[in-house]
């Protein structure tokens, strides 16, 4: 019976616990499906087309550490005079690993004057947001920010 | 239901920043209650502000975007006229909030 074939675990007190509390955990939590990074890009080519992506121009202040995932600061500014014939049209918000990979759409042009914007997003997980401006000539700018998340936005609700 | 701050009086030109908090839940539709029943989506959908005649500033909301929807932009200030707030759920409600703003 002491065949390491047999059971390729080697069942002892330790293994058990971890095992049972991972089907327990399994059960409690209802299953999360997270987008992919190939699902960000899918997102972001929903929202501005296949047009090329520069990077650049945009800046993008995430807090290092976030403690928890369901309020997150997010700084935006986008390197633009927002004069009539050369402004920022839209900046998109997108999550490698949040269940939906667009997390906000902004619409903005020169009655702004600035182009700078700021909300709070939800994150589960720690990621890389990357946000995509549209200039009003078409072109695509794009920058990211990082931040560890120490307890997940969906987790504890 | 939200909460605005923008300035009562600007000069010509001058660029503000406007901030506005929507007292929302933005329900994820991913979270389950305490029978383990899904607690079904519920958002607010869309964000806009209107100052003298233009849209300043627009935005569309998806789960992502935390719990009362906080945001901060700015507009130009180019004459004496009310700031308009509207902001729609996902069934399709509106709300309305008016702010005046003195240019000199």
């Amino acid at each position: 019976m002491d065949d390491p074939t047999f059971s390729p675990i080697r069942w002892n007190r330790r293994t058990l616990i971890g095992a049972a509390g991972g089907t327990a955990l399994a059960a409690v939590l209802p299953p999360m499906a997270e987008a992919t990074p190939e699902e960000a890009d899918a997102a972001i080519r929903e929202m501005f087309g296949e047009i090329p992506i520069n990077e650049g121009r945009v800046w993008v202040k995430l807090p290092p550490i976030a403690e928890n995932g369901n309020s997150v600061a997010i700084d935006i500014t986008v390197d633009s005079p927002m004069s009539d014939d050369d402004h920022v049209r839209r900046i998109g918000i997108f999550s490698p690993r949040n269940p939906i990979a667009t997390i906000a759409e902004f619409r903005l042009g020169p009655h702004a004057g600035r182009a700078q914007v700021s909300t709070r997003v939800r994150l589960a997980g720690t990621q890389t947001l990357r946000v995509i401006a549209e200039m009003s000539d078409g072109t695509l700018w794009a920058g990211k920010a990082t931040t560890y998340v120490t307890l997940a936005a969906c987790v504890i609700g | 239901m939200i909460r605005i701050s923008a300035p009562d009086t600007a000069e010509m030109g001058e660029i503000v920043e406007v901030k506005a908090m929507i007292q929302h839940p933005m329900e994820t539709g991913y979270r389950r209650d305490a029978k383990g029943d899904v607690i079904p989506r519920n958002i607010i959908k869309q964000f806009r502000c209107a100052y003298g005649g233009n849209t300043v500033f627009e935005a569309t909301f998806f789960p992502g975007i935390a719990a009362n929807p906080f945001l901060a932009f700015c507009l130009r200030a180019t004459r004496t006229g009310p700031i308009e707030f509207s902001w729609t759920d996902q069934h399709g409600e509106t709300w309305s909030e008016t702010r005046q703003l003195t240019v000199s």
